[in-house]
């Protein structure tokens, strides 16, 4: 009782795109050479297959010609896919009758022989139209989507997804690696063009984090493991031991007083080493939560367990715990936003600029806590040596734009460079030199800014910094640094003697983005910044559905922009989870179960456990709704009897054939 | 206007006999979906250029290629076949890489003994960001496989079935 | 010790180390003898193609750099030691113009075919600072150490050609192989800010004024950062830094009397060799301060 065959009758459609395609391929040629292949009814070029036309082009010839089967010639399936697998819907053929060829990102775009370019198209085509033969109608599975969120990283980003979600009735989980949330910004003293401070506008964001009803805040934290998949996604999340019970510290720092150690001598992360703390600490007077901290590394009691414990009975409340251990949470949700940020470039690595050498060459974020207020030196720009700086030298692009360190253009220095010119001079009215090779300041007021200090009398050198040394030339330069740079406008190589270096260090990768790109199933790009699924149309998406990026994780951004991305990745993830489910692509593998021999090779291959043996039956058997659809099963089964949707071995064998056979 | 011919003949010559060796590798790839399909992908929106003598059959993972695949495309003509993964550890199943890499192992036994050379088979890791390595893998590939000139395996089988039916008549001959 | 020392080098002397540079040469050899490290002389070798070749006809300089790696090659197996820095990255030049640019790689094609010699392989090129802290290093050295070093505080001085741009030796900006092999022998060494800075080359000869100023403030930089002694690992870097101090003094009206040393003779001299074969004899500057701290009435001071 064999079901009558049914008479293959393929459309083929060749895209022009504009020129992208037909421009190297000889698209006439190539519908030409479809239309002479077995079982191809209509094979036409079209200019954009992508438009409605286009599109509309599809749902008439199904009807007319009573197509069925579709096979569009034009980009990567990655991008348009989806697009006509809809357009063969809505003929009413069931849309998995459809192929897509990549005759442009794979052929048109890299290909310089017009001749060679078409003929590997006819092959793809050839292919393609062997492929769509054995195709079958298939469904997609919806599977809910969990509501909840995780928002990894608590800078501005990360606070300001968490908020967005927060607010729109989501549940937010927002993990920060640091005891604080705040980020780098929390560090800024004034933010650019405006002059604004930094902290009065973020730390009302901060609180309002705390204080949220729908936002969990795990600081001392990291995500350890995610598993699952879109909508669906199981985390484990490490909470690090703090040694202070955050149900019971209120924050009032008698801890820290009573600390053995009477004397905070320990470099503040927080200052970036210019100010010192005790093994026990609040990082900052803002910190949230305002929650004391031990750091394992320094405190007596853990290190030695030999200790008074003053800071113990100091707490009424009891509230400093050393029995704390590694905690890890699990947690469900729907969709994570990704916002880790960037580490500043290690100013050591460009060891012409004397960074470590010299005590009064300082980094940018060095700088940035010497003109807080609430610094280390409550805002008084003095030296490592107690000096006051008199001429200070502010040298841009130190690891960026370089061939041996890192060739991007770090997109905030210039402007934070501006801004810290402007504030040095103003706090110690020392005489105050730029040095740079382009000015770069695209954004809204940013060049105004820089005319501004142009007119405060900030002084221009437009030219690459060669080196800083104390190399002294004449007794005037004593006791000083010597910047060396090549002024491109005068011509000339310059030497300035100045008390103090200050480099404006660019923004680069954390040094463990890649373990975390691992952990979160994305990519990074070459520089090591993750991965966006497009540079225009996805920005915010990643190749893994459900994890959505936001801020300089993702590439070098102000503090605007940053919030921007955030803002936006809050809304995909909105979209994702107020869709209420998501639908999963059909290519999930099954056994043929009369072709089994219960060998058993499959089942350790499975990554999430899909495959299983049934004992009586003496079979292998594969949970649908575990199995992702990588076909390792597939590829590895000696009887052939597991079968891959979408990508069945047949599909594979008749692509092989068309690709090879004469075109 | 005589030359111009020529020129013409010429070219048209070569175009198709491939270049002017006449031999122009061809060579079935399986590129993973998350890594090195989309690597190419990004080679073709960087406008990377590089030879055309691969044609890319997609895969979700590359643990899903079956050593079958790479035999029949063998069988069928192919000349090279290259495979793209993740690189280890990067696999978006976690490890179907790895478990790839075993049976190219002993794949690659089994051609050697089978007389296809080393370079004819080679599998890469290359990662959503390398599309610079595509373009070097394709065309170090096809410059390795050119210089080993063309397998030809489906001749090779005719061949061989005609040597074997001569030798099956000459028996018959001889025993009648 | 790693295989390539146990193996030797082939050695390119280069014009310098026959004349200018003798001292170089003879404590280099002393000490690879006292490390036992063969070395051999590369045979029928010629100009490394430096200097005025580079500067007027590339081409020539090129071939001539060849000619002397095609010869290299006949002795696989071997890296080539080229201890005169002109001559390391002149070779090194040669290598990568060849490797990367096909029009120079015909030119010099064709120049070995009339020499009828053959297109030279890829020759490791070495210098000895690389090959002492790499294949040697320090420990072994320290191990084989017979004399603490009397001579005080050491200005390590790189020099242009040695660190940059075809070189592997060690960071261009920022060397630190040679202060890192002497401290690991107790030796103390400065900062020397201008330890990559350019020696004036052949200015000190076709524009002395110049030349004379530049070779000034590298020694009054060492001087006022505390250097006792200056060590090169560059001909002509020592020798410009060493035989001028008489005229700089006199124009400074500042004194200059330090020694200019090789960082073999100070290497050699603290692993036992003798101070004739180390060829101390040679250096012009500060010989009062040599033979006060080379003196064998110092021996139990001196020795380990």
């Amino acid at each position: 009782m064999s079901k009558p065959v049914e008479e293959i009758r393929i459309g083929v459609y060749v895209c022009h795109c504009g020129t992208n395609i037909a421009g190297m391929v000889d698209v006439k040629n190539v519908a030409d050479f479809a239309s002479r292949l077995p079982g191809v009814t209509v094979s036409r070029e079209y200019k954009y297959m992508c438009s409605d036309p286009g599109q509309e082009l599809i749902r008439q010839d199904i009807k007319e010609h009573r197509l069925n089967r579709i096979v569009v010639a034009s980009c990567s399936p990655l991008l348009h896919e989806e697009t006509f697998r809809a357009a063969t819907a809505k003929g009413g053929l069931n849309p998995f009758f459809f192929h897509l060829v990549n005759i442009r990102e794979h052929d048109s775009w890299v290909h310089e022989n017009r001749q060679d370019a078409t003929a590997k198209a006819n092959a793809l085509v050839h292919a393609a139209v062997e492929r769509v033969r054995s195709h079958k109608a298939l469904t997609k599975k919806q599977v809910p989507v969990n509501p909840a969120v995780l928002v990894v990283g608590g800078g501005i980003a990360g606070i300001h997804a968490a908020l967005t979600l927060a607010n729109a009735g989501k549940k937010v989980y927002l993990v920060e690696r640091e005891p604080t949330i705040g980020g780098h910004m929390a560090k800024f003293d004034k933010t650019f063009p405006t002059l604004d401070c930094a902290a009065c506008i973020l730390t009302p964001k901060m609180s309002s984090v705390k204080s949220h009803k729908n936002i969990t805040l795990w600081s001392y934290s990291e995500v350890s493991r995610i598993e699952g998949y879109v909508g669906n996604f199981e985390v484990t999340v490490r909470r690090q031991p703090r040694y202070v019970r955050e149900d019971l510290c209120v924050g009032c720092m008698e801890c820290i007083d009573a600390c053995v150690f009477k004397e905070a001598k320990f470099p503040n992360e927080f200052d970036e080493g210019l100010g010192k703390r005790k093994p026990i600490y609040v990082p900052f007077p803002q910190a949230t939560p305002k929650v004391a901290v031990i750091d394992p590394d320094r405190c007596l009691n853990v290190k030695t367990g030999k200790c008074k414990k003053s800071c113990v009975a100091s707490c009424d409340r009891g509230a400093i715990d050393f029995t704390q251990k590694p905690e890890d949470r699990q947690i469900k949700v729907g969709a994570v936003v990704v916002a880790t940020g960037f580490k500043a470039f290690d100013a050591k690595r460009s060891p012409q600029y004397g960074y470590g050498v010299y005590p009064n060459v300082y980094t940018s974020l060095e700088v940035e806590r010497l003109v807080n207020a609430s610094g280390p030196t409550s805002g008084e720009v003095v030296l490592r040596d107690g000096r006051h700086p008199k001429t200070v030298g502010i040298i841009h692009c130190v690891g960026s734009r370089e061939e041996h360190t890192n060739r991007w253009c770090s997109r905030v220095c210039c402007m934070y460079s501006l801004k810290l010119a402007h504030l040095v001079k103003e706090h110690s009215g020392a005489e105050v030199f730029n040095f740079y090779i382009d000015m770069r300041t695209p954004g809204k007021s940013f060049e105004e800014f820089y005319q501004k200090l142009l007119k405060e009398g900030v002084h221009f050198v437009r030219g690459k910094v060669a080196e800083v040394n104390d190399w002294v030339l004449d007794p005037s330069e004593q006791g000083k640094l010597v910047i060396r740079v090549e002024d491109t406008l005068l011509g000339t190589v310059r030497r300035i003697p100045v008390d103090m270096v200050v480099l404006g260090v660019g923004l680069e990768p954390h040094a463990d983005a890649q373990e975390v790109r691992r952990l979160f199933n994305i990519s990074c790009g070459t520089e090591g910044f993750f991965l966006e699924r497009h540079p225009k149309l996805a920005p915010v998406n990643t190749f893994t559905d459900g994890i959505f990026l936001a801020g300089c994780c993702q590439g070098p951004k102000d503090i605007p922009d940053t919030v921007a991305q955030a803002g936006a990745a809050a809304a995909e993830a909105l979209a994702l989870i107020d869709s209420g489910h998501v639908e999963l692509e059909p290519n999930t593998a099954y056994i043929v179960e009369e072709e089994c021999s219960g060998c058993k090779s499959c089942v350790p291959l499975c990554p999430y456990k899909a495959i299983s043996y049934v004992e009586d039956k003496k079979k292998a058997v594969i949970n649908e709704a575990l199995c992702k659809g990588c076909g390792t099963c597939v590829g590895a089964c000696p009887s052939s009897s597991i079968k891959q949707n979408l990508f069945e071995d047949e599909q594979v064998f008749s692509e092989i054939r068309g690709v090879l056979a004469d075109v | 206007m005589a030359g111009a011919m020529l020129n013409l003949i010429m070219e048209n010559q070569t175009s198709t006999n491939g270049t002017a060796s006449g031999f122009e590798p061809r060579i079935v790839a399986f590129f993973c979906n998350w890594c090195t399909y989309t690597a190419a992908d990004l080679a073709g929106v960087s406008r990377l250029k590089y030879a055309a003598n691969v044609r890319v059959v997609r895969v979700m993972c590359s643990g899903r290629v079956d050593p079958q695949f790479i035999l029949d495309a063998f069988a069928k003509g192919a000349d090279g076949v290259l495979i793209g993964g993740c690189h280890p550890g990067d696999c978006h199943y976690i490890e179907g890489n790895y478990k790839l890499l075993r049976r190219v192992r002993l794949l690659h036994r089994m051609l050697r003994d089978m007389g296809i050379e080393d370079d004819r088979f080679r599998l890469e890791w290359i990662s959503a960001a390398e599309g610079e390595k595509v373009k070097t893998v394709i065309n170090d590939m096809v410059e390795k496989v050119r210089k080993l000139g063309p397998l030809q395996l489906p001749q090779r089988f005719r061949d061989g079935d005609k040597e074997l039916e001569g030798e099956q008549l000459k028996a018959e001959a001889a025993h009648v | 010790m790693s295989n390539e020392s146990e193996k030797g080098y082939l050695y390119f002397p280069g014009c310098s180390l026959k004349s200018t540079g003798r001292a170089y040469e003879e404590s280099l050899l002393e000490l690879f003898r006292l490390l036992d490290i063969p070395l051999q002389e590369l045979d029928d070798w010629n100009c490394c193609g430096a200097t005025s070749y580079m500067g007027i006809d590339e081409e020539a300089a090129f071939v001539l750099g060849a000619r002397n790696l095609s010869i290299a090659c006949q002795t696989p197996g071997r890296d080539l030691m080229a201890p005169c820095s002109a001559c390391y990255m002149v070779l090194r030049k040669t290598q990568d113009y060849t490797s990367k640019y096909p029009q120079v790689r015909r030119e010099v094609e064709a120049a070995m075919k009339r020499a009828d010699l053959p297109m030279p392989g890829q020759v490791k090129i070495r210098h000895p600072l690389e090959i002492l802290y790499h294949d040697v290093g320090a420990e072994r050295l320290k191990n084989l150490k017979k004399r603490n070093w009397l001579g005080g505080t050491i200005a390590c001085y790189y020099g242009c050609q040695a660190v940059r741009p075809y070189s592997d030796v060690d960071d261009a900006y920022n060397p630190v192989k040679m202060d890192e092999l002497l401290r690991a022998m107790g030796v103390q060494t400065i900062d020397y800010c201008l330890k990559t800075k350019c020696c004036a080359g052949v200015l000190t000869g076709t524009v002395p004024p110049v030349g004379r100023r530049v070779n000034y403030i590298l020694l009054k930089e060492a001087v006022r950062k505390g250097a006792q002694a200056v060590v090169t690992i560059c001909p002509l870097c020592q020798i410009n830094l060493d035989a001028y101090q008489k005229e700089i003094s006199a124009e400074s009206g500042e004194r200059f009397d330090i020694p200019i040393l090789y960082l073999p003779q100070v290497l050699g001299w603290m692993l036992g060799g003798r101070k004739k074969e180390l060829a101390f004899h040679r250096c012009i500057a500060g010989r009062r301060y040599l033979n006060e701290w080379l003196r064998e009435t110092k021996e139990e001071e001196a020795y380990v």
